[in-house]
């Protein structure tokens, strides 16, 4: 009697701590083959064959298709560069120079990875068409209200992702740090 | 006492072996993953365009709002997949997936160099078949393993504008995705070359 509790005991635990740490690395990653250059987070290998498994799991329980390495690297940021968790309703700013590549784009999704409804129908800005200052360096608002410039309408939703794809670019597998990949700042500036 | 802690140690260690298992196994598990979710929107075999990304398609999680893109759904048990893409103003590129959402190829317009993405797609096996002919070996025609018999074809143009999206996806309506129409052919030359 007391061998078969002690047996059912470790198989709960088994099943628990297992079926735990496989939800966890499944829904908020690991930190296998990741490249952080500030704010920013990618994982360049997830879109050659030799992805790790960890990345394959989030990959097919998300139900996305990951970027493949010769059409591109995608880096997303949850947090502002003082690792705030962006807010909806605060204005952020994203700023600065980007990366070699033809073409970026910045696109805002809520946390499922869905595009947020507006009343502008814009959830992102491509490089072409972007406003830029006569030095080539930008500056994009995020805020739920309409601000000048190129502004990124939030809906005013609580939490947010911002992903930043660069297109047939040098940067990959290879690149390690800021130097190679200088990628722009993410600065909370207000909330109210 | 002893004994409680040991079954817990026992627990936890099963627990990491279980961990892995399920790691591993989570992509042939998977019920909702992007294959299963574009297969009752695809065609098989054939080229079919995504409705665009808008806050209220939620076919796929991050899809990049800037492009049109349409999927092929390929099988290769009937025989190679002859792919064309005709290169859109902007920016075009191919993507491929294995069944279980591997990405093992791509290709950009510029890497293919030409107006039109020609590409032949075969499983490995059907690469051996192929009979030794200068011609086809030549380098105008690209060939692509495909490591598994299904899988998926992404291709994506992109519109630098809102207002360019019509003419990207008409690029992407102007593309094919069929099996070669020169197999038959190509089953009659064998055993030509075998003689």
């Amino acid at each position: 009697m007391r061998l078969l509790l002690i047996t059912l005991l470790a198989l709960l635990v088994a099943t628990v701590v297992g079926l735990g740490a496989t939800w966890m690395t499944a829904t908020r990653g690991t930190d296998l083959g990741t490249l952080t250059i500030g704010a920013w987070t990618a994982r360049p290998k997830t879109g050659t064959s030799d992805v790790d498994p960890y990345s394959r799991a989030t990959i097919t329980r998300n139900g996305e298709l990951p970027i493949g390495t010769g059409d591109g690297v995608a880096f997303t940021a949850m947090t502002d560069d003082r690792k705030k968790p962006l807010d909806g309703r605060c204005d952020v700013v994203v700023s600065g120079v980007t990366p070699a590549a033809r073409f970026w784009t910045l696109t805002l999704y809520d946390q499922k990875g869905h595009l947020v409804a507006n009343a502008l129908q814009r959830y992102g800005f491509t490089s072409q068409e972007i406003v830029r200052g006569a030095d080539g360096a930008f500056e994009i608002r995020v805020a739920a209200r309409s601000r000048a410039g190129n502004w990124l309408p939030t809906g005013g939703i609580e939490r947010y992702a911002l992903m930043f794809r660069l297109y047939d670019t040098p940067v990959g597998v290879a690149t390690r740090t800021q130097r190679d990949a200088p990628m722009p700042q993410i600065a909370t500036v207000g909330c109210p | 006492m002893i004994r409680l802690l040991f079954t817990i140690i026992a627990g936890v260690l099963l627990g990491g072996v279980v961990h892995l298992v399920s790691v591993l196994a989570l992509p042939r598990i998977a019920t909702q993953d992007a294959y299963s979710r574009l297969t009752p929107l695809t065609k098989l075999n054939a080229v079919t365009r995504l409705p665009p990304s808008d806050p209220s398609n939620t076919v796929m999680p991050f899809l990049d709002p800037a492009f049109a893109v349409a999927v092929c759904r390929y099988d290769l048990s009937g025989g190679p997949i002859k792919l064309t893409v005709p290169v859109s103003q902007a920016y075009t590129s191919v993507s491929f997936y294995t069944r279980n959402e591997v990405a093992y190829y791509a290709i950009n317009d510029r890497s293919a160099g030409k107006k039109v993405i020609e590409l032949d797609l075969m499983t490995e096996a059907q690469h051996n078949d192929l009979p030794e002919d200068e011609e086809i070996t030549a380098a105008d025609r690209l060939i692509i393993d495909s490591p598994t018999a299904t899988g998926l074809i992404v291709l994506k143009a992109l519109a630098p504008e809102p207002g360019l999206m019509p003419q990207a996806q008409a690029s992407l309506a102007a593309s094919s995705c069929a099996e070669q129409a020169d197999q038959p052919a190509k089953q009659a030359e064998a055993p030509r070359g075998k003689r």
